[in-house]
């Protein structure tokens, strides 16, 4: 079993964690543990190799941007855009994310344990999102692909804009967005919130979640949707 | 005998008119490609005051003048380097062809300057085909992934565009073609709208740590360019500054577009010539001009244009219309071979001629530019665009050291504004240069 490498956020640099994550990395290692992140913005972002990452507090913005491949898991809260632009990997935060999580998201998977803030999903493009607890305003805006779980509520506004992704909320909806609608949950539907709840970890009863994709009304320009656009 | 005396309205013309009717029948407003084609205050409303008796020329046929361009100076380990301060603007592949995008890489790289990607991606051709890449990170992040990030070689971050600063991109159905679409991860044939707000970032507190992520995600090793279009410049460059920009990108009012609403086009931003000094005057008030490069960009068409900007203090200039039309856009005809073959039935087919055409949004392009379409992109072959391209761009570098040897510079980037006036008062005023015969400034200098 590989060692636990520790990298000390309290004596190094921000700077010198991704170096050290993107190039010094030791053959063969692959678990890290940051100490004392204090909230330090962009920790873990760009990696592209197999390797766990745990991040041991709270920390800020960007974290695990544009992850490929690596695990990323952050014991606390994050600040906004956690594994924004996600490419593949796994980015999972204990506790509450700020805005924008997995913002225009490629692929992989991020789970929030409690809650997400506004605009969770905002442009994803493919990534999965599971959100343990509720998310707030325009979450899932223009999202084009993917699949984004919320276990809890949704604030208003859920799915402005959608294109090919599909949302499935557990809890109520405050409000849907431009061109967003509820739909019959199908066979397919229930497999798949199932499958995504056990990859998050999270227990929950896929019969209790609502399916919301899009009219697909606003994908031509035409005069009577006048202010939908 | 009566005469029928016929007074036509200024304020409801004959353009106003044909407007109100068409907005009547269709209840939509128009969409179109290319820029401002209202009359502006221009470059041609400035000039050279060239050497004489108080100042020297160099030598036009001996005397070498310098044209190299560093930008991104101020972060990054690898700050850009080229030879020449006219570069490619950032447009897509979508917008254009990709033979298109491969003629501009093979001629920016056999010039020595650099293209830019655009709303939808890095394509391995145009990867291949320039020497120099910059790499766009736009609202819309389409396409955007690290891979290519890393392949960059530099990153402009696009805040605002000079066709519509405060709108996002679009792309209408017939341009989202099957390979189109996969780069963007959207349906097919879909009228596409892009956001104008980033997804992951609001405010200038939070580009400042967006624009650290970049940075650690490429290992500080590639210039940050932060492109604004044209509104409050003075502002918003300072604001670009603080966050962390290695290199401004200002592009104004006459800046041109793949395809937008045309009450953008023609009713939001400022002239390209009021910019500069704006932009000049903020990165002196920050204490940066020289640390922080600035590129112009909207409306640039000629070496004077590119030699009158160096002088109100650009470091280099982007081309985007002016490179399409390099390329045949507006011409009557589009080559294969050495056959010139007409096309203004295909004009006529989209109810326009050579010299007005702006359907670029339709993806109908006569001369094969801003399409698609299988067939009408081979009207524009790589290799005899890039020829063009090369020849363009070769041209306006000679305009624009011979502007520089006549005002005495062995360097294009010692021009300076003392060595301009106005020739209107607008002009004076927008470019805050004296208007010609005179050393008044309006609005600088008091009166007459």
């Amino acid at each position: 079993m590989a060692r636990v490498i520790e990298f000390d956020l309290s004596r190094r640099s921000v700077r010198e964690l991704n170096q050290y994550l993107h190039h010094e990395l030791p053959a063969g290692e692959q678990r890290v543990e940051i100490l004392n992140p204090n909230g330090m913005h962009s920790l873990a972002v760009g990696l592209d190799a197999p390797i766990d990452v745990e991040i041991r507090g709270h920390a800020g913005y960007f974290i695990a941007g544009m992850n490929k491949q690596a695990s990323v898991t952050v014991h606390g809260n994050v600040g906004w855009s956690v594994a924004e632009n996600i490419m593949s990997g796994t980015v999972r935060v204990k506790g509450c994310a700020s805005e924008c999580a997995g913002a225009s998201g490629h692929g992989g998977l991020l789970v929030i344990e409690e809650d997400a803030s506004s605009r969770c999903g905002i442009s994803m493009k493919g990534c999965d999102i599971v959100v343990g607890g509720s998310v707030g305003h325009m979450s899932a805006f223009m999202a084009q692909a993917g699949t984004l779980v919320v276990c809890g509520d949704a604030g208003p506004s859920l799915g402005d804009s959608l294109y090919e992704a599909t949302i499935y909320v557990g809890g109520r909806i405050a409000s849907l967005g431009a061109d967003a609608q509820e739909e019959p949950m199908t066979k397919a539907d229930f497999d798949r919130v199932a499958s995504l709840l056990k990859q998050a970890g999270i227990e929950r009863d896929p019969k209790s979640f609502k399916r919301v994709a899009s009219k697909r009304s606003l994908y031509h320009w035409h005069a009577d949707a006048e202010q939908e656009y | 005998m009566s005469r029928l005396r016929l007074e036509e309205s200024y304020s409801f013309n004959r353009d106003v008119l044909d407007y109100i009717q068409h907005a009547s029948e269709h209840g939509l407003y128009e969409i179109r490609g290319l820029g401002a084609k209202r009359k502006l205050p221009t470059f041609d409303d400035l000039t050279f005051l060239t050497a004489s008796a108080s100042r020297y020329p160099l030598e036009g046929y001996r005397e070498k003048c310098v044209s190299k361009t560093v930008l991104g100076t101020r972060h990054a380990k690898q700050p850009v380097e080229l030879e020449i301060p006219i570069t490619i603007a950032g447009m897509s592949f979508g917008a254009l062809s990709a033979n298109v995008k491969d003629a501009l890489g093979r001629a920016a790289t056999a010039m020595g300057t650099s293209t830019t990607t655009g709303d939808g991606g890095m394509t391995p051709e145009e990867r291949v085909s320039s020497k120099t890449l910059v790499y766009q990170c736009l609202p819309s992040r389409y396409g955007f992934n690290p891979d290519d990030l890393r392949k960059a070689d530099a990153i402009e971050l696009v805040i605002g565009q000079g066709a519509k600063p405060g709108g996002g991109g679009m792309l209408l159905g017939q341009k989202i073609s099957p390979r189109v679409a996969k780069m963007r991860t959207l349906p097919e044939g879909i009228d596409q709208r892009s956001a104008c707000r980033h997804p992951d970032w609001t405010g200038p507190d939070d580009l400042t740590i967006k624009i650290e992520e970049l940075r650690e995600i490429t290992d500080w090793r590639v210039p940050i360019y932060i492109k604004l279009g044209a509104t409050r410049v003075r502002e918003d460059v300072k604001l670009a500054v603080k966050a962390g920009a290695d290199v401004v990108v200002i592009d104004g009012m006459q800046g041109g577009t793949a395809a937008t609403q045309q009450v953008f086009i023609e009713n939001t931003g400022i002239p390209t010539l009021a910019a500069i000094p704006l932009a000049v005057q903020a990165l002196e008030e920050m204490d940066v001009f020289g640390e922080v490069q600035l590129i112009i960009s909207g409306g640039i068409r000629t070496g004077a244009d590119v030699a009158k900007a160096l002088a109100l203090g650009a470091d280099a200039v982007a081309i985007g219309q002016g490179v399409l039309m390099s390329l045949g856009c507006n011409s009557e005809h589009w080559c294969q071979g050495d056959k010139k073959i007409d096309a203004t039935a295909d004009y006529a087919k989209l109810d326009t001629a050579p010299g007005y055409c702006h359907h670029c949004h339709t993806g109908k392009c006569p001369v094969g530019v801003t399409t698609q379409d299988p067939q009408l992109e081979q009207r524009m072959q790589p290799e005899w665009g890039a020829r063009r391209l090369k020849n363009y761009l070769q041209t306006m570098t000679m305009e624009l050291t011979t502007l520089a040897r006549a005002c005495g510079k062995s360097n294009v980037h010692h021009l300076e504004r003392e060595d301009l006036v106005a020739l209107t008062i607008e002009a004076a005023a927008m470019a805050k240069v004296p208007l010609a015969g005179t050393s008044w400034i309006p609005g600088a200098s008091g009166g007459v």
